[in-house]
């Protein structure tokens, strides 16, 4: 990398790649060229930087020059002003929020600042397609210290005091899994990548994969090495075309290296691995349905014990780790236990990366350490609400997790704070949301989606969760009963205690969280028949405001089923007997008349 | 569900397909992607083939098609149209957006427009969450979306 006096970073992780990214660093290439320093200047397609929000991202190193919202158009003068004459483009840099001046780095940048990448490290860093790159960033030097000088009860003994917990959502200790896989003996065993990232709203084992998919090979290797098992297998999303397309790449590469195949280094050591397909069930997030899943079958989850470590794929003893987790495996080999264990809290070790979602000024991909608390992520990475509106409520761990709130904002998040508020780490989404979103729909959508993806097996969910559903559905429609509201909690807490599987054992959880912090919403939707936040729409009803409304006819023009009337220049009514509640007739309003009650 | 003659020549692809995976069952998930792949859906006489080749009942195959969402049974549009409803697109008003589609085009959420061109579906997150709410068509990404700018969309496809 040497050679080259600048470096352009474009991203080319989803988000950016759907708003043109390749247009972009192919026009930055081709005006380099026109000016013949394609030799100085190199353009690099990245995976994600994180900041999602403000899409596609142009990064210059080595000054750290951050522009944003950069459209194709844009190259040659970024090429023209920045590269050749040395000046920064002024309007494509990010503007503070606050003070509304442009920030002229990354390093300055309220999202960066409390940031600390370990599992995102080399995400948006270098070329994921490229080995060397990966290399160049220390990459494959923990394998060969493992290979070289560590036995593998030593690799299994710094991970055990590295203290780091799957991040997969459950937050069993990696090391002690690791350690149990190993004791057991057979002639076959097998590491198992999940990478089945169904949880909506969060995109970070995605990134990793896109913007680093070594480190995972790295870490699987390493994993394999430890409890002695020679296969690896990637269990991803086929909805993940380009996640996929870099991880073969990779593979590709790490053989003709010889860093995956037979005697790996000189070692003795011999590791491969393969990808299989999932094909959208979020109950195959659950390691014993994922694996029932690679065999070719439903992915149905069975009863625990037998744990995968004994008898997992092909009744083989298997480890299953997320994304996530192998992301944090090569760092802590190299920089030590040690390093790694003094970042966190006393029982949550190290980083989380988060998928920040929803209603908040800067949505995009984080990672912050341990401890940290919401309000800090909300209001300092996050940069607020949208449009200056009231936090209402944050929602992690995503299907599984729980509603937070104002009270909560200032709890330091780890494993078992987050437990303990009723919520979860799960796989690290978070949804914000403010005064717009109701509560008691947010439950009955997120039952919605728990029903849908219930695989059927055990009675508590599959019929559980149903009725949950139906009555969320009977409040919305205001005719919710108080008898209900215990309904909710009790079936709610007997299928948390009852069901087979992680998803059935949470599913309950948004429900029984916002009914415990949001109790007044839904005594509102049951006694009053009101939603306070305008979406559940058989309690609403729309009104013109008679002295407002100045007729100019917008709103009856775009009624779909001309519930509105009045004379041109007079004030309108809308009959609501007619009205589907569609709200178009708001969104038409430039006098601010029609509103809801 | 209408029956669908299978030409000779789709046969043999199928069984060139199950052949190329060993005609293991195990394999059975990485063949349906394939011919899925190659047919556009699963039509059960499809799935009969399938099921012939992997040496399995066709109740299985049928269970693992079923099963998981990736998989259909009906064809699917020339513009298959995804509209994503995962939680950070929800809270960003997908829902008034898939409403509008549905008005649109006059079907409801699975079904395809009577003359092949449009079909419509929900997924659940594509992983662009700054771009909220998202839509797909075929593999293009569509973000940002308010319902007003679903029949411009939608134009660019018709003509």
């Amino acid at each position: 990398m040497a050679k080259f006096k600048m470096h352009l970073l474009v991203c080319g992780g989803t988000g950016c790649n759907a708003s043109r990214s390749q247009e972009i660093a192919a026009n930055l290439k081709s005006s380099l060229k026109d000016n013949g320093l394609e030799n100085e200047v190199q353009v690099i397609l990245t995976g994600c930087f994180g900041f999602c929000e403000k899409g596609p991202i142009v990064k210059v190193m080595p000054d750290n020059t951050f522009y944003t919202e950069v459209k194709p158009e844009d190259a040659i003068e970024i090429i023209m002003e920045h590269v050749v004459k040395g000046r920064k483009v002024t309007r494509l840099l990010y503007t503070d929020p606050e003070n509304k001046q442009h920030v002229a780095d990354s390093k300055h940048m309220g999202f960066y600042k409390k940031q600390m990448r370990i599992a995102l490290r080399n995400c948006g860093y270098i070329d994921p397609q490229n080995i060397e790159e990966y290399i160049g960033a220390d990459g494959y030097t923990a394998l060969a210290k493992c290979l070289g000088e560590m036995t593998p009860e030593q690799v299994i003994n710094e991970i055990k005091l590295s203290g780091l917990r799957g991040r997969g959502g459950g937050g069993f200790p990696t090391g002690l899994k690791w350690e149990i896989a190993s004791k057991n003996h057979a002639d076959q065993k097998y590491v198992v990548c999940n990478a089945d990232e169904g949880d909506p709203g969060a995109f970070m084992d995605r990134s990793i994969l896109e913007g680093d998919p070594h480190t995972v090979l790295e870490a699987m290797a390493i994993n394999g090495f430890a409890i002695g098992a020679t296969k690896g297998l990637i269990y991803i999303r086929a909805e993940y075309p380009l996640a996929i397309n870099r991880l073969l790449v990779a593979i590709d590469q790490a053989h003709e290296y010889g860093l995956l195949g037979e005697n790996i280094l000189g070692s003795g050591f011999n590791f491969d691995i393969e990808l299989r397909y999932g094909a959208g069930a979020f109950v195959c997030g659950e390691e014993t349905a994922l694996i029932h899943s690679m065999e070719g079958q439903r992915g149905e989850p069975t009863f625990k014990p037998p744990f995968p470590a004994q008898s997992g794929y092909n009744k083989k003893p298997t480890n299953v780790n997320n994304v996530e987790t192998y992301a944090n495996i090569p760092i802590i080999i190299t920089k030590g236990a040690n390093w790694f264990n003094k970042i966190g809290t006393e029982k949550s070790k190290g980083t989380k990366v988060f998928a920040l979602a929803g209603q908040i000024n800067n949505v995009g991909l984080i990672e912050v350490p341990m401890g940290i608390t919401l309000r800090e992520i909300i209001f300092e990475i996050g940069g607020g609400i949208k449009g200056g509106r009231e936090f209402k409520a944050v929602q992690t761990g995503g299907p599984s997790g729980g509603c937070l709130t104002n009270k909560h904002l200032d709890t330091p998040i780890d494993y078992d704070n987050l437990i303990a508020a009723g919520s979860m780490m799960g796989s690290g989404g978070m949804v914000v949301m403010d005064e717009t979103s109701c509560m008691v729909a947010i439950a009955k959508f997120y039952l919605e989606f728990t029903v849908e993806e219930s695989c059927g097996k055990c009675s508590p969910c599959r019929i559980g969760n149903k009725r949950l559903h139906e009555i969320l559905e009977k409040i919305t429609k205001g005719n919710g009963t108080m008898e209900d509201l215990d309904t909710l909690t009790n079936l709610g807490r007997v299928i948390k205690d009852t069901a087979l599987c992680g998803l059935g054992q949470t599913s309950p959880n948004p429900v029984l969280s916002t009914i415990e912090n949001f109790y007044d919403e839904y005594l509102e939707h049951i006694k009053d028949k009101k939603c306070r936040a305008g979406v559940c729409k058989s309690l609403m009803q729309y009104v013109i405001d008679q002295e407002q409304c100045v007729g100019c006819t917008a709103c009856a023009r775009n009624c779909p089923v001309n519930a509105i009337s009045g004379e041109k220049k007079m004030p309108h009514f809308i009959n609501t007997e007619l009205c589907i509640k569609c709200g178009a007739c708001i969104e038409k309003c430039k006098f601010n008349a029609i509103s809801i009650c | 569900m209408a029956k669908v003659k299978l030409s000779e020549s789709k046969i043999n692809k199928i069984k060139e397909i199950c052949a190329s995976f060993g005609n293991k069952p195990g394999e059975a998930i990485n063949v349906l992607h394939k011919v899925q792949g190659e047919f556009g859906y699963l039509p059960a006489e499809v799935q009969e083939v399938i099921a012939q080749e992997l040496n399995v009942s066709v109740a299985q195959i049928y269970g693992i098609v079923t099963f998981y969402s990736f998989f259909t049974m009906t064809p699917k549009g020339e513009f298959p149209i995804s509209v994503c409803m995962g939680t950070a697109c929800y809270v960003r008003g997908a829902e008034k957006v898939l409403d509008e589609f549905k008005r649109e085009l006059k079907i409801g959420v699975g079904q395809t427009t009577p003359d092949g061109k449009f079909s419509l579906n929900c997924l659940r997150c594509v992983g662009a969450c700054g771009l909220a709410p998202v839509v797909l068509i075929g593999e293009k990404v569509y973000g940002r979306l308010t319902p007003d700018g679903v029949k411009d969309i939608l134009n660019e496809y018709r003509s």
